[in-house]
């Protein structure tokens, strides 16, 4: 199980990374780990915009269906629009190819209250 | 939770494990697409020891099991197997079970894991004189070998010809050494072989068949992939396409009922249902938009709700979304359009005719 540093982490097993003009948002290696096998990906439209904690997407695995939240409130501005047909990329590269969306930050400050790579390993270690 | 014999061997490979039944299980070792493949193009090996056995034995065994179940006794003869369904007397589905003769007088039972007990109180209440039923569960751990190269890697550990071991029969042979029962069947769709032995050996037979194996691409194989195999095959799932609450007719099980075998349990309103028709019918279909069904989730043709997903999946062979549902009978010709409800969506379907592969 890998955790990427110089990224943030929810311990919903979102990921963020700070890019110039935006915030790039995907699941965590353990995320994909744990639901295996992703066969289907539901994201938000471009434009619509979220409060932090909500629901923006589902990603379904064989087995399972499971809901992703925001961890940063803010607008859509890109989804990874491959995952349509290549879902699999999620689980073969989480932390690149398998990004989910691009959003505008609201409220900068959101990102000092997430956890850092180290914290979060720490945190997937105890669940 | 209670544990098959080679519950850590499974958590020694890595597998995830989940709660089916009461029972911890593997559900997937590497990934359920993965292992899904190895049984369609080579062979996978499943624990299935919580599966339940039941032997009914005496003078009047086949008497009592004549009553007992659905599908006609009269076919079998030591070596021999049969499908068969439990109902209760308003023909609800007590059971999906496969019977096997070991003698004339002694029969072999093998049920479902959440119905042991149900199953064993059951057939105990409707037993003849002279007959008893014991509940050998915990005697019997149970591997089911399936996939094309399934024969190849069996061959290697025992001596019997499995090449006269037709499609539902057994034999009471050795394999690596251990007694044990061979039996041609399989819940997956391919060749494949179900095992029978006492718990004792399980570790000793896993390990050699996987060794035996090892050229022919075996692969341990979980629940995940188990289902997803014979969700393409329509092989209902009993507690999800079928329970007491629906009867063979609907659920396409009508040949496991033999009406003209004499009484059985169930007898006189299955004879009705037959007559009548049923309302609705257990129908495949296939997702032709953008979604996965799930068990549960409701099913449209326009605004009328016409039925419910009792399995959904992803088939990793034709990856589509597929699934089965009762739907009312006016809905069930293939090719007819339906909408199933993905949370808060309407996502196209299209019946067929099934099985999918």
């Amino acid at each position: 199980m890998s955790v990427k540093d110089g990224l943030y982490y929810s311990e919903d097993h979102e990921w963020v990374r700070e890019e110039e003009d935006c915030l790039v948002i995907g699941v965590t290696d353990f995320a994909q780990e744990e639901l295996g096998d992703i066969v289907f990906v539901e994201l938000p439209e471009v434009e619509e915009e979220f409060e932090k904690n909500d629901a923006f997407g589902v990603l379904e695995s064989v087995k399972a269906v499971s809901d992703t939240f925001i961890p940063v409130s803010g607008k859509v501005l890109e989804v990874n629009e491959n995952l349509i047909d290549n879902p699999e990329l999620i689980n073969d590269d989480p932390y690149g190819d398998g990004w989910l969306v691009k959003v505008d930050p609201a409220d900068d400050s959101e990102l000092d209250e997430l956890l850092s790579a180290e914290e979060y390993a720490e945190f997937i270690e105890e669940e | 939770m209670k544990k098959t014999p080679l519950n850590q061997i499974h958590k020694d490979l890595g597998a995830k494990m989940t709660d089916f039944g009461g029972w911890e299980m593997p559900v997937e070792y590497t990934g359920i697409i993965e292992e899904h493949q190895a049984v369609r193009n080579k062979c996978g090996l499943f624990d299935v020891s919580h599966m339940g056995e039941i032997l009914v034995s005496g003078e009047n065994a086949a008497k009592s099991l004549q009553k007992i179940i659905t599908n006609d006794l009269q076919k079998l003869e030591p070596g021999k197997i049969i499908y068969t369904l439990i109902c209760k007397a308003d023909g609800g589905i007590i059971d999906d079970l496969l019977v096997y003769c070991l003698q004339e007088d002694q029969y072999l039972m093998v049920v479902n894991a959440s119905n042991i007990e149900k199953d064993f109180e059951w057939i105990n209440s409707h037993l003849l004189a002279k007959t008893k039923a014991e509940n050998l569960s915990d005697k019997y751990a149970m591997l089911a070998l399936q996939g094309p190269e399934s024969k190849k890697v069996l061959t290697q550990l025992t001596d019997i010809d499995l090449n006269s071991l037709a499609y539902y029969r057994f034999r009471q042979a050795k394999a690596a050494g251990i007694e044990m029962i061979i039996s041609r069947t399989g819940y997956t769709g391919e060749l494949g072989y179900e095992l029978y032995f006492e718990p004792e050996a399980a570790k000793k037979i896993w390990y050699r068949l996987m060794e035996a194996g090892s050229d022919f691409g075996l692969k341990a194989c979980g629940l995940g992939a188990r289902d997803t195999l014979r969700l393409e095959k329509t092989y209902p799932l009993y507690g999800n396409d079928i329970d007491e609450t629906t009867n063979p007719y609907q659920a396409g099980l009508s040949w496991t009922v033999a009406l003209d075998k004499g009484d059985f349990i169930g007898r006189e309103k299955l004879i009705e249902i037959e007559k009548n028709c049923c309302q609705r019918k257990l129908s495949p279909f296939k997702i032709t938009g953008r979604g996965m069904a799930r068990h549960g989730y409701e099913i449209y043709a326009e605004s009328e709700m016409i039925g419910k997903v009792t399995s959904g999946s992803y088939s990793p062979t034709l990856a589509e979304s597929i699934g089965l549902a009762y739907l009312k009978n006016e809905y069930t010709e293939p090719e007819t359009e339906i909408e199933i409800k993905v949370r808060k969506r309407r996502v196209k379907a299209e019946v067929l005719k099934g099985p999918f592969v």
